[in-house]
């Protein structure tokens, strides 16, 4: 175990207190952006699993979807009590991960990116197309979580209650996430990305490694539209769609990919900044368009590479 | 029997629109390896032209097919100087660059001229044309010889002209290339400008078909990338016989049972391919 020094004992010391303490000190309509950005988080969490093996999968967001969707129809038209439908659901998105990244797995540079939008949109097609079950256009509805019944305090209806059991299921993965980025696999995953044929000469299966990360990384994609789906009630093709995907693609490459933190910084600073932009709504896919080509042309790194950059400049 | 003739015919139409948009995003892959997502812009951009010039401002049809053609050129033209030259060949920064300008092109086309409203395009050429119980109109048909002379002026171009060639070498080999005196910067800038601009045609033939709107160019991208990986990205002669092969699928399926279904299937004929022959059905450029 490492050793922490002092500037990581603050930061592991204040952060659960404002995680905690956050909720209680704004309104309503706030701890549901908050909400949002702990799913979000647990969403460029799972793409960057993903990217450790070297493909910048973009049917990521569909696979969300499919989370979303299996819980649509286990929680809402099957009546499964939502700590069963949560990993059940991911566990549908996983599978679905696992069916398409066979033939992804066997491509990559342009064929990786085409394909996987390609399948995603595919997905996407299918919910809109096939109006038993999926509902169409219209979507599904979904039924706020009841994890306990008859509590009036604890109505997962609510803003505050919902943020902390989200709060739970995010911490859970990012901890498995965390924990698989250290391990074994992590370190497989990384040497498939750095020399993929060398990995393959050294006796690493490369398609199975990387199906396992596209199937893990579709899993927890799945678990955050779960989280999605029981907090908006009801959801629809349209929030699945690619320009979804193009934000999910901003996080990541603002925050960069190299390092777990990096994605979650990168998602955590341009939600603040959307809000910030709030006035300026309309203009902010725009803003984001150009960040993320100032960010590859001047810091390639993003803002994981920020710190090196400065110390190398004193 | 006319069921089969307007089969040919329809699919000849949607092949020809496809190896349009297509090919330019396969030529910009093969010199730049860039894969641009913004080519659905680039032909959005077409049909805002033709939107703005023919129905708006009553120029004649082909003139503002013409000025689309070089708008969206030079668009592509500005956009490799000012971000793809940046990529440097780097795969993945070109795309997410490409996505950077969906957003940037997206935003500017409704902040100019707003979003929500239609933009009616009447079409420039309404007559029937009927050929022995075969019939279409004129604006959908003229899609075919205009994709051939483009096609056939690029062919041209690549395997004639010393610059053509000098284009082609510098998408199999850079560095022999640069070696040779060519320079591989002017041929990535003239592949983005011949690549855009066949976006840009095919944006400004259909904006009469089609209906003109910001978002428009999304799913037309998606079947490009699907022709192009098949065909072989960088190949132009696979792309074109990929054009005529999902062209001729979508027609069919669309007629038999409809449009969903179709892209469904031409997603699925695509990642079983991928599943068999990964490099494509001809082979890739990228190495």
């Amino acid at each position: 175990m490492r050793s922490i020094n002092y500037k990581q004992a603050v930061v592991l010391g204040t952060l659960p207190v404002i995680l905690v303490c956050a909720p209680f000190a704004i309104s309503g309509y706030k701890v549901d952006l908050l909400t949002n950005l702990l799913i979000n988080i647990i969403l460029v969490s799972s793409f960057r699993l993903i990217t450790t093996t070297g493909g910048w999968s973009l049917a990521h967001i569909p696979m969300m979807g499919c989370g979303a969707y299996a819980t649509a129809l286990l929680a809402g038209q099957l009546h499964v009590p939502f700590l069963i439908a949560l990993p059940l659901a991911s566990l549908c998105a996983g599978l679905v991960g696992l069916a398409i990244s066979y033939p992804l797995g066997r491509t990559k540079g342009f064929a990786f990116f085409v394909a996987s939008f390609a399948a995603g949109e595919a997905i996407r097609l299918c919910w809109i197309r096939f109006k038993f079950p999926f509902g169409g256009h219209r979507g599904l509805s979904v039924p706020p979580p009841a994890i306990i019944d008859n509590v009036g305090w604890l109505d997962f209806a609510e803003a505050r209650p919902y943020y902390f059991l989200a709060l739970a299921v995010t911490l859970i993965c990012l901890a498995i996430m965390y924990r698989l980025d250290r391990s074994r696999i992590g370190n497989t995953f990384r040497a498939i990305e750095s020399q993929e044929n060398l990995a393959r000469s050294a006796g690493i299966n490369v398609t199975g490694y990387k199906m396992l990360a596209f199937s893990l990384g579709s899993f927890f994609a799945g678990t955050a539209g779960v989280l999605l789906a029981h907090r908006l009630w009801a959801i629809e093709p349209h929030q699945f769609s690619f320009t979804t995907a193009l934000y999910l693609l901003v996080w990541v490459v603002f925050g960069g990919a190299h390092t777990f933190w990096g994605p979650i910084w990168g998602v955590v600073t341009l939600t603040f900044l959307s809000e910030l932009l709030r006035p300026l709504a309309e203009w902010v896919p725009m803003i984001f368009g150009a960040i993320i080509i100032v960010t590859l042309i001047f810091q390639p790194d993003g803002l994981e590479g920020l710190p090196r950059r400065l110390r190398q400049m004193k | 029997m006319e069921f089969i003739g307007q089969t040919i015919l329809n699919g000849l139409m949607t092949s020809s629109f496809y190896a349009l948009i297509a090919v330019g995003l396969s030529l910009v892959f093969g010199v730049m390896h860039i894969v641009n997502f913004a080519h659905g812009e680039f032909y959005m951009v077409g049909a805002y032209t033709v939107w703005l010039l023919y129905a708006k401002m009553q120029w004649p049809f082909f003139l503002a097919v013409a000025a689309a053609i070089v708008i969206v050129g030079l668009l592509g033209l500005i956009c490799e100087r000012l971000v793809f030259r940046h990529a440097k060949g780097n795969v993945l920064s070109g795309f997410i660059m490409s996505v950077g300008l969906v957003f940037i092109l997206q935003v500017a086309v409704v902040k100019i001229w707003g979003i929500g409203k239609m933009k009616p395009v009447p079409a420039a050429y309404p007559e029937v044309l009927s050929i022995g119980g075969i019939s279409t109109s004129w604006q959908r048909f003229i899609v075919i010889p205009v994709a051939m002379a483009l096609l056939g002026a690029l062919w041209l171009f690549l395997n004639r002209f010393r610059m053509g060639r000098a284009l082609r070498a510098a998408a199999l080999e850079p560095d022999a290339a640069a070696l040779q005196g060519i320079s591989v910067k002017k041929a990535a800038a003239v592949a983005m400008l011949l690549g855009s601009a066949m976006a840009g045609a095919a944006g400004a033939l259909m904006a009469p078909i089609m209906s003109v709107h910001p978002y428009m160019g999304h799913s037309v991208v998606w079947t490009a990338f699907v022709v192009v990986i098949v065909g072989g990205a960088g190949n132009i002669k696979g792309t074109v016989l990929a054009s005529l092969f999902f062209g001729y699928l979508t027609t069919i399926i669309t007629t038999l049972l409809d449009s969903t279904i179709a892209n469904m299937v031409n997603v699925l004929v695509m990642l079983v391919l991928l599943a068999i022959r990964p490099q494509g059905m001809t082979g890739h450029a990228e190495h």
